[in-house]
């Protein structure tokens, strides 16, 4: 192969030529560094050490299965037992609590807010908001301005059953369209919106006389006497400065001329109950839960305190 | 041509001067459009619909850079080197010259197709089946040039580099056969169905996909290395027999590595366990390139001091060490759990591709560019040191935020607090990832502004200026 007649020895290194040369390229003819091949050899021998352990090479009749019997299937199982695990020791008293026990329990109060940020952030943070301050056509959930009811058995109500969603028992109202279905016109809208305006503190124009007359004959069913909403129709209360579409002249007319009918998802089935139920505690725990008629000594903001301890951790 | 040894022969380089143009447009090309990616992911708002959204510009930037460019100046280059170390012109000019405008061709057709929202949906495969089916007769040019070309050769022996090109020749015709394999709907219409589906698909995939970084990335680019390192380093290569058991062991090895691609999927745990181990095995076989490479400098180690171009080239070594040891590393199905999915592996993809392909291509470029075109030498030789430091600090940018935002989305994926719920949602890991994508797209501009430092340089070389620079630089004159 090599002509022994060109092997040469490098001036620099002192090491032999193979002999050949390509457009005055040589090779030297260095051994194999020592470090290299040894560590060439150790993978080779640790892989073999692997494959006596894990299965690796397929048979005739399926595969070689390795000493440990390893199998990705068992080793989710085992990892997801380990979350089980740590949810085990509350889990149980947990199913069993009604709300304002998990509300007067420390440890199921803090289980119940872990889980349900966690359950929030991955189902309700798209419409709401990661920070829960929703956008507009989705309510803030910071704020004691409720449309359906702020206890606590309020918002799982609404959790479970959504609003006009696809459930039997779904709450249902509906914001009609006054001007689109012609039960007023423009100019009557034109004045409800300046009613409006007042109540809510805001400048308008010109006088409420009409509107206030308007809103009494259509409005006040829903929205009450004094414009303060009634929760039992989902109806907002209009006298304050929270809006879910706006509480500008452009934005109220819109409203009143096609009419509202935002939509929350019914998770009865989606999420299962004890989800549903952390999700309640969390979203009651953000700023603005009422307090539930039977549970009026619950300190609150005890509570809070203790919870955002629990998230600091 | 008559094969007489006292001959001097007359090589062809109208055919590399173009592919080296080709190189240095693609280039440009593939480098700005991975800058828009970058920051479609950092401010979404740079997505234009629908032409020029992430979905349709991701395939460009990936086909612009390992195919248009990398591909180009593996042309280049084996032309120019098997040439060289054969002592022959090129076998046929007309077809060299066919591969030529055949692959720009390709390129075009692909690129256009992926703007169109034309993709069969296999990654680094995306061209639909007419243009996999041009692409195929281009190859087969190709290999036939070359290999005629060596045959014909007036040395009695084949040179390291003629190996590494002719592997990567042959390889990546298998692979892309392979992984190819459609039935169109109809001949007249652009889409196909693949002939595998389910998990088989996805094997022959990333058995397609993991060896095109190795026979077309880490194979071809060995090939150019084993040149014009020793060239411009004016040394014997390190070790002849080091280079044979390199050569054979990595191709051995190489093309069952591509199950680590598939690690906690529907693909059988012995398929995974395979391509695990024949990864960690790949370790040193893929080392001895960069040993060979760095250790032709001894004796010669002061020239790292006074050539820049030199110094592309060692630089490249050491990323191409790096990447090739992490590669292994990531390919540990505990590790994978961890990296899997997120931008450790954007990090370690572009350490090899802009620090082993980008650089080793740029060093080779400045070698070949004045002796093509007839110059004593480069128009600047500073200037190659300024692309050098830039491109070095850009890299050094985008592969430590990818480092740090991957390994940060690996934690926060997989975190769960002590009552057994998970810690964050997949938006608040996104978030956190931001800062590491704003620094991800510093990174990519310095590395493109080298390139255009070096496209400057090049084009006044080209038009026969000389920078009148003082510097301790010493360049040899051009062959």
């Amino acid at each position: 192969m090599v002509d022994e007649n060109k092997k040469e020895i490098d001036q620099v290194t002192g090491v032999e030529t193979t002999g050949h040369s390509w457009d005055g390229l040589k090779e030297l003819n260095n051994p194999l560094p020592r470090w290299w091949l040894w560590i060439f050899y150790i993978t080779i021998i640790w892989s073999i050490g692997y494959w006596v352990v894990y299965p690796a090479w397929p048979t005739l009749s399926g595969n070689t299965e390795g000493k440990l019997k390893y199998s990705q299937y068992e080793a989710l199982k085992t990892s997801q037992a380990e979350m089980v695990q740590r949810q085990a020791a509350y889990i149980d008293q947990f199913e069993r609590a009604t709300l304002d026990e998990i509300l007067d329990d420390e440890e199921l109060y803090a289980f119940a807010n872990a889980g349900g940020r966690a359950a929030f952030k991955d189902n309700c943070a798209t419409c709401h908001g990661t920070g829960a301050a929703g956008s507009k056509g989705y309510p803030n959930l910071n704020d004691d301005d409720w449309l359906w009811g702020g206890t606590v058995y309020d918002i799982h109500q609404t959790l479970q059953y959504g609003i006009r969603a696809n459930n039997d028992d779904t709450r249902v109202s509906i914001m009609l369209g006054f001007g689109e279905d012609g039960l007023l016109t423009k100019e009557e809208i034109q004045e409800v919106v300046k009613y409006v305006r007042d109540i809510s503190g805001q400048e308008f124009e010109g006088s409420t006389e009409k509107g206030s007359v308007i809103f009494k004959q259509n409005c006040t069913a829903c929205h009450g006497d004094n414009g303060k909403g009634k929760h039992e129709f989902g109806a907002p209360n209009l006298t304050d400065a929270i809006w879910l579409y706006g509480g500008d002249v452009e934005s109220l007319y819109e409203t009143i001329y096609y009419g509202r009918a935002g939509m929350m998802p019914a998770w009865d089935g989606r999420l299962d109950d004890n989800m549903i139920k952390q999700l309640a505690i969390y979203v009651h725990q953000l700023g603005g839960g009422e307090e539930s008629g039977e549970n009026e000594e619950t300190d609150f903001d005890a509570l809070g305190e203790k919870a955002s301890g629990q998230q600091a951790e | 041509m008559a094969n007489t040894a006292f001959e001097t022969p007359v090589y062809n380089y109208d055919i590399v001067r173009r592919f080296t143009i080709a190189t240095v447009f693609w280039g440009l090309a593939g480098f700005l459009v991975g800058i828009i990616l970058a920051l479609q992911l950092a401010w979404p708002e740079f997505n234009i619909e629908p032409w020029f959204n992430f979905g349709r510009l991701r395939p460009l930037h990936t086909s612009a850079v390992i195919f248009a460019f990398g591909g180009n100046a593996l042309f280049a280059t084996s032309y120019y080197v098997v040439q060289r170390t054969c002592g022959v012109r090129l076998w046929s000019d007309g077809l060299a010259k066919f591969t030529f405008w055949g692959y720009q061709f390709f390129i075009f057709m692909a690129g256009t197709g992926y703007l169109l929202g034309i993709n069969q949906t296999k990654e680094y495969a995306e061209p639909e089946w007419y243009a996999d089916l041009w692409l195929t007769i281009v190859w087969v040019a190709y290999l036939i040039v070359y290999l005629m070309t060596v045959i014909k050769r007036r040395e009695p022996h084949l040179y390291v580099a003629n190996w590494f090109y002719l592997a990567f020749i042959i390889t990546v015709a298998v692979l892309h056969i392979g992984n190819g394999l459609a039935l169109p709907v109809e001949f007249t219409g652009i889409k196909s169905y693949s002939a595998f589906s389910g998990v088989q698909s996805a094997m022959i995939q990333w058995w397609y996909g993991h060896n095109a970084v190795g026979f077309f990335l880490t194979a071809g680019f060995l090939g150019m290395m084993y040149y014009f390192v020793p060239k411009q380093a004016n040394r014997p290569i390190f070790s002849y027999r080091l280079s044979i058991i390199h050569f054979w062991s990595l191709i051995f090895i190489y093309i069952w590595a591509g199950p680590h691609h598939l690690h906690y999927t529907a693909l059988p745990v012995w398929a995974q366990t395979l391509g695990m181990t024949f990864s960690i095995m790949l370790w040193m076989p893929s080392w001895g390139g960069m040993i060979n490479g760095v250790m032709t400098l001894s004796g010669a180690w002061d020239k790292l001091r006074t050539d820049p171009i030199l110094r592309f080239m060692i630089v490249a070594l050491a990323f191409y060490g790096m990447s090739t040891f992490e590669g292994p590393l990531m390919s540990i199905r505990s590790v994978n759990s961890l990296s899997h999915y997120t931008d450790w592996t954007i990090g370690h993809v572009h350490s090899g591709a802009l620090g082993w392909v980008g650089f080793i291509t740029f060093g080779a470029l400045y070698y070949l560019v004045p002796r093509l075109w007839g110059r004593e030498r480069l128009y600047s030789i500073k200037l190659v040191n300024t692309h050098l430091w830039v491109a070095t600090i850009g890299i050094v940018l985008y592969i430590a935020a990818m480092w740090v935002s991957g390994i940060m989305q690996g934690l926060m994926w997989r975190s769960y607090d002590e009552m057994g719920f998970l810690q964050y949602s997949f938006v608040e890991t996104v978030m956190a990832m931001k800062p590491y994508y704003i620094i991800r797209v510093m990174g990519g501009v310095l590395y493109f502004a080298g390139a255009v430092t070096m496209t400057y340089n090049f084009w006044r070389t080209i038009r026969g200026d000389v920078r009148n620079e003082n510097t301790d630089f010493k360049v040899r004159s051009a062959a």
